[in-house]
């Protein structure tokens, strides 16, 4: 198949379907196999290898293969195709617009100028002004905040309802090509943006904690924040 | 006769001009943190070597006459990667988006990586050539940044701190895919 171009990519999501598909295997954060997306969607295990091929080819899954069971020689069975989110990132915006490359022209030169503090002040205010008026406390409340500010938030707790010893973990990092040009400064008003959002939370707290992938970000139940 | 990838290493060197004297108050902070920060370093996938004075623990006193005030960090990572998840993808981060309250803006480039022969120790004098070459000439393959890194294909990079009219060796630019 050629190469889709942005809107034809986007627009395979535009059966639902495979929307779904997208969603539940992007909000996975590890590979997922096709059952499991087939369980996940209620829907029959081929029509579900179908949509998920389509949206490898557009660029929006990746795959690998991998025996599930441990197994290997005769009677392992089939590797499995495993489902994950693609690192590309694709963008549609019409009528044409570049914001990318002005962000990365003004993280340049705030780079340069050494504007790391005011643009944390700037992005704490942000966080602030965001969160006037909600208090997102409880975990599936935390969880439909930083969702809605796209995340893609994963809970890693002992009870699954329980907020005491959670950590929220960034499936995604919404600014990840400048987080990758300007570590330093785009990390750093990311936190701050994360400490706005959270001011005076009295469960919550963000702190750095990055990872080879994924965002630089997590946010502790204050009792276990250190 | 192929490159074998795994006989260079990429050195660094990161100079930072400190706002207050290594016992001020003002550098507490930073200076309590260093054993801790060092200590990821070492433990650190790729991690070689790095420069110490005679304490044996860090560089802070040490300073070199062509720059004046800075301290100076250098060191030997197996490859950029190793380096970079380190310098951006551990809890260096941390102090990483803290540093203007320890140290001042520098003018010019203040980090400068070159690559060297597996079990060579770059010496400081070294190191602040390869930053004097990219203060004077931007990124070359022999003195570079992590936005504009060479990797080496196809002919091993040149060792000798100062030799001038080196012939430029067959590297491959890798600019970053991410910045647009």
């Amino acid at each position: 198949m050629d190469e889709l171009d942005d809107v034809e990519a986007v627009g395979l999501l535009n059966e639902p379907l495979r929307r779904r598909l997208y969603e539940y295997v992007t909000s996975q954060g590890r590979d997922v196999s096709r059952q499991e997306a087939a369980d996940a969607v209620g829907a029959q295990r081929t029509l579900v290898a179908f949509h998920l091929d389509k949206l490898v080819a557009a660029g929006l899954l990746t795959t690998t293969t991998r025996r599930l069971t441990g197994r290997a020689g005769p009677g392992a069975g089939r590797p499995a195709k495993l489902y994950r989110r693609s690192d590309a990132e694709r963008q549609v915006s019409l009528p044409p617009r570049d914001y990318r490359m002005l962000a990365t022209l003004l993280a340049d030169v705030a780079d340069e100028a050494r504007l790391d503090d005011a643009l944390q002040a700037a992005a704490r205010a942000e966080g602030r002004a965001e969160a006037a008026g909600a208090h997102a406390e409880r975990l599936d409340e935390v969880v439909q905040l930083l969702a809605s500010r796209g995340y893609a938030p994963r809970v890693e707790a002992d009870d699954a309802r329980a907020v005491e010893g959670a950590i929220v973990r960034m499936g995604n990092c919404p600014f990840h090509a400048l987080s990758e040009s300007h570590p330093g400064l785009v990390c750093g008003m990311n936190l701050a943006l994360l400490e706005g959002l959270f001011e005076g939370n009295r469960h919550w707290a963000p702190r750095i904690e990055p990872s080879p992938t994924g965002c630089c970000t997590v946010l502790r139940s204050i009792d276990n924040a250190d | 006769m192929p490159i074998d990838l795994e006989d260079f290493h990429l050195a660094q060197l990161n100079v930072a001009h400190p706002r207050y004297p290594t016992d001020d108050p003002g550098m507490a902070e930073f200076m309590a943190a260093l054993d801790h920060i060092n200590a990821l370093a070492d433990a650190s996938p790729g991690f070689v070597w790095r420069l110490v004075d005679d304490s044996g623990a860090n560089a802070t006193s040490l300073r070199h006459p062509l720059l004046e005030g800075s301290m100076v960090n250098l060191s030997v990572w197996q490859d950029r990667d190793s380096l970079r998840n380190y310098v951006y993808r551990s809890g260096h981060l941390d102090y990483l988006r803290r540093r203007n309250e320890w140290f001042r803006r520098s003018d010019g480039p203040f980090l400068v990586l070159w690559w060297v022969p597996a079990g060579h120790i770059p010496s400081l004098d070294e190191a602040v050539d390869r930053l004097l070459r990219l203060r004077r000439d931007g990124s070359t393959p022999s003195a570079f940044t992590f936005r504009d890194s060479f990797s080496y294909g196809g002919a091993p990079p040149v060792v000798s701190p100062a030799t001038e009219g080196e012939p430029r060796p067959a590297w491959e630019s890798t600019k970053p895919s991410a910045r647009w």
